[in-house]
């Protein structure tokens, strides 16, 4: 529980071990893992020194290969090999279909809302292939610093919907890492580049990479990251650029299977090679042979290029346009623009991103690993290691959150741009004599009419007594917590009848599903479980104890009265017991429960005065008079 | 726990009323989260979790109403005890009407202009003024704190109403036009 870490700055909160976090970059082509070592943020190699790890995935008869050597393998095992899992993950068949037919995989229909991929090695979701590339990661990180992680961060592209947020985190669960917080891509580089040049100002960070758009407009001001407003696309990226070069291609070479996989993947890798090509020279070869017979040659020039990926181009300069309007500024206000994402090397991007804004794009920070590295500070940030750090990061939820009202249409409760967290809620009624149940339509998105919109949850409300119609008051809640997750809760204000979800999405794996997908797998066989959770437990309980012994050093005296204090200290004194004797996780995690509840006073009581301390440095005269010894 | 009963201004430590410091309240808005943030407690346990996502719910809350206009006079009135529901009032100006149909218009005909972009920046400038000049009056009636002068205000708030939904409508074609050209 770790009572409340604060401290005054410069005063330690406890000589508490240094946890072990790491940041993860769980990109669409690439992927990262970076974490904070001596006070440094850096991104980790494999053994071979690689620090990039390809997000490809690749299942066999005799097992999963990840990484280099499952990207080599795309061409000649296109059904088996999955790429590019992020554009899939947190969708339904349908909105896989609206992608475009460059995927190059069997789909499954099954009865389960999320999409299954066919392979050698059995039916797998997008999910399950993100899991395997963060299990890599973790695995990594684990023996490069050299012990478990206590937490990890993981970053997604700002314009992630709440669908693929929740499958994101459920991948980190089946890859058996504790996520501390999803973190947005742009607002990690933010971080990373901002705590290097400690520049309070408005800044716009636009970040292109293989498969995902994000734009957001952030103010930073003493150590605060405050985003203004995001904006983007969750399918577009240099991906896209390749595809529009491959059409081009096929359309010249008339290759005459130029429709199946592995042709495909050919020429998606020739392409996208070209397409880098011309970040250095003018012109660029591009040459065709196919294994099973047939070539091509022809030549790419930039102005080519140009006419080729401009139309994609203008779609991300839209997007900034909309986010500047959003945050409520004009243009010139924004005082730099960062560049992030491998896809922002092309030169046309940069050229038309500069001549919107106004001013040269900084591309000074590597684009490739300035993400990872922002998420590894903040790992750092969250896992308690700097209890004196200012920072701090302010996101908004970028889509705007609503339900379904007569006629079809949405009802928005919470607006995008909305800073997180947030609870929002609205009353409707009923529209009929008698109604006893309501259909309560979670979706997400800007459009007026709910077909436009991503459809997140439906649940039902019943046992509303029955009234005349318009008499019930129906009150629905949204709650959007600090990963930009949402939940959702219907009450009937006159009798409290209530319903709830906690918005597993349409497009989601239900916890069956992840439960069984654990157990499956063998690295966490019953008896291995067992004994990992009471380790990880006891962990749990010594730095509760740790944290709570700092806690009455620092203001025990201040706050508690002598019996209050003689309470408390006789529950730590029982958790010490139980944990120390305990062979089954669950009771060590019981005992804990039991000291958080037995502290509960003491806990709410230091918030409240670290509230009042942080804003007695303003005004002394209107908070002095309360007394830290309210009765509880 | 966090007070919950503390009404938004002083939670900020703010005098109560509608002629506020927004960039002090910045700034112990930032200092709060500083405090509260669920990020303070990430590796903290369940019930800190939780009182801290609370914590910073209502504090996230209490600055997006405070720091906009519109929204404060609204809170105002409700700790005056005048809940204002915008379906049922009704608002008693018909020289403010007759200006207002006259505004929609002039907006629903911007595209035929001769320089659609002119009359528009035209037309969000007058309305921003208008929006300007109703925010002084409620700073007058709001302090005045007497009832009639809080009658009134009910009926500024309701003019704000109209006039910012005007004003959106007028962003939204101007963001229609951006993207068009």
């Amino acid at each position: 529980m770790a009572l409340l870490q604060l401290a005054e700055p410069g005063q330690s909160a406890a000589p508490h071990e240094h946890r072990l976090a790491a940041g993860i970059d769980l990109g669409t082509t690439n992927s990262l893992v970076a974490s904070v070592r001596s006070g440094q943020a850096e991104t980790l190699p494999d053994a071979q020194g690689q620090h990039i790890l390809p997000s490809v995935v690749r299942y066999t008869a005799d097992g999963i290969e990840v990484g280099e050597a499952a990207r080599l393998a795309a061409a000649s095992d296109p059904l088996n090999t999955i790429s590019s899992a992020k554009r899939l993950i947190g969708r339904g068949i349908a909105d896989l279909k609206s992608l475009g037919s460059e995927l190059p995989y069997d789909f499954v229909s099954v009865d389960s809302a999320v999409p299954r991929i066919r392979t050698v090695a059995g039916d797998v979701t997008p999910i399950e292939v993100s899991a395997e590339i963060l299990k890599v990661l973790g695995q990594r990180a684990q023996e490069t610093l050299g012990g478990e992680l206590s937490g990890v961060v993981i970053t997604v592209p700002a314009y992630f919907d709440d669908a693929q947020r929740q499958a994101t985190k459920d991948a980190a669960r089946l890859a058996g890492l504790h996520v501390y917080r999803l973190l947005n891509e742009p607002t990690a580089a933010a971080v990373a580049y901002g705590l290097d040049r400690g520049a309070d100002g408005v800044h716009a960070i636009y970040d292109l990479g293989g498969g995902t758009f994000d734009i957001s407009i952030l103010r930073l001001h003493q150590g605060v990251f405050e985003v203004m407003a995001t904006g983007g696309d969750s399918a577009l990226g240099g991906d896209d650029f390749d595809a529009a070069i491959a059409r081009w291609v096929l359309d010249q070479a008339v290759l005459a299977d130029g429709s199946d996989r592995g042709t495909l993947r050919h020429v998606l890798d020739r392409v996208r090679t070209a397409k880098e090509a011309l970040a250095l020279q003018e012109t660029t070869p591009i040459r065709i042979t196919l294994p099973q017979g047939g070539s091509w040659h022809g030549e790419l020039t930039r102005a080519h290029l140009t006419e080729l990926i401009d139309p994609l181009i203008r779609k991300t300069i839209s997007a900034c346009r909309r986010a500047v309007r959003d945050a409520g500024i004009s243009v010139d206000e924004v005082e730099d623009v960062v560049m992030v994402g491998g896809s922002t090397r092309t030169l046309r991007v940069r050229e038309l991103v500069g001549e919107f804004f106004g001013r040269e794009p900084l591309v000074d920070i590597d684009p490739d690993r300035v993400v990872a590295i922002g998420a590894a500070i903040q790992a750092d940030v969250l896992a308690g290691n700097k209890p004196d750090d200012q920072m701090l990061l302010l996101d908004v939820n970028p889509l705007s959150l609503g339900i379904e009202t007569m006629g079809g249409l949405t009802e928005k409760i919470i607006p995008r741009n909305t800073t997180i967290p947030v609870a929002r809620a609205q009353e409707f009624t009923t529209f009929k004599d008698g109604q006893t149940a309501m259909a309560i339509h979670v979706v997400q998105g800007e459009r007026e009419l709910i077909s436009d919109c991503r459809s997140l949850a439906r649940f039902e409300l019943r046992g509303i007594p029955p009234m005349v119609a318009g008499a019930a008051r129906i009150r629905v809640t949204f709650s959007v917590d600090a990963d930009g997750l949402l939940h959702v809760e219907a009450k009937e204000q006159t009798s409290g009848v209530s319903a709830s979800v906690e918005v597993k999405p349409s497009y989601g794996l239900t916890d069956n599903e992840i439960t069984d997908m654990l157990q499956a797998s063998i690295a966490h066989a019953r008896e291995d479980m067992d004994a990992r959770r009471l380790v990880e437990e006891k962990v749990e309980a010594q730095r509760v104890i740790e944290a709570l012994n700092a806690a009455l050093a620092s203001d025990g005296d201040e706050l508690l009265s002598t019996d209050e204090r003689t309470r408390v200290e006789q529950a730590l004194q029982r958790l010490i017991d139980r944990a120390d004797a305990a062979q089954d996780p669950n009771e060590v995690e019981a005992a804990i429960k039991q000291l958080e509840s037995d502290c509960e006073f003491y806990v709410e009581r230091r918030m409240n005065a670290s509230i009042r301390k942080a804003m007695a440095g303003h005004r002394v005269d209107e908070f002095a008079q309360e007394d830290g010894r309210e009765a509880d | 726990m966090f007070d919950f009963s503390k009404n938004y201004f002083e939670l900020f430590g703010m005098p109560v009323g509608f002629v506020l410091d927004v960039a002090e309240l910045a700034v112990r808005y930032r200092e709060l989260q500083k405090v509260v943030h669920p990020d303070r407690f990430a590796a903290s346990g369940e019930h800190s979790q939780r009182l801290s996502l609370q914590s910073a719910t209502l504090v996230n809350e209490a600055y997006d109403t405070l720091k906009d206009p519109l929204k404060r006079a609204v809170y105002l009135l409700q700790l005056k005890g005048v809940d204002i529901d915008p379906q049922q009032q009704t608002l008693n100006d018909p020289a403010f009407l007759i200006e207002q149909m006259e505004l929609r218009e002039a907006i629903a005909e911007v595209r035929s202009a001769s320089d659609p972009r002119a009359r528009l920046d035209q037309l969000l400038r007058d309305i921003g003024g208008m929006i300007k000049a109703q925010i002084a009056q409620l700073a007058v009636q709001l302090e005045a704190s007497t009832p009639e002068q809080t009658a009134v205000a009910v009926q500024t708030v309701q003019k704000m109403r109209f006039l910012n939904k005007l004003h959106a409508e007028a962003e939204a074609i101007e963001a229609d036009l951006e993207e068009t050209c």
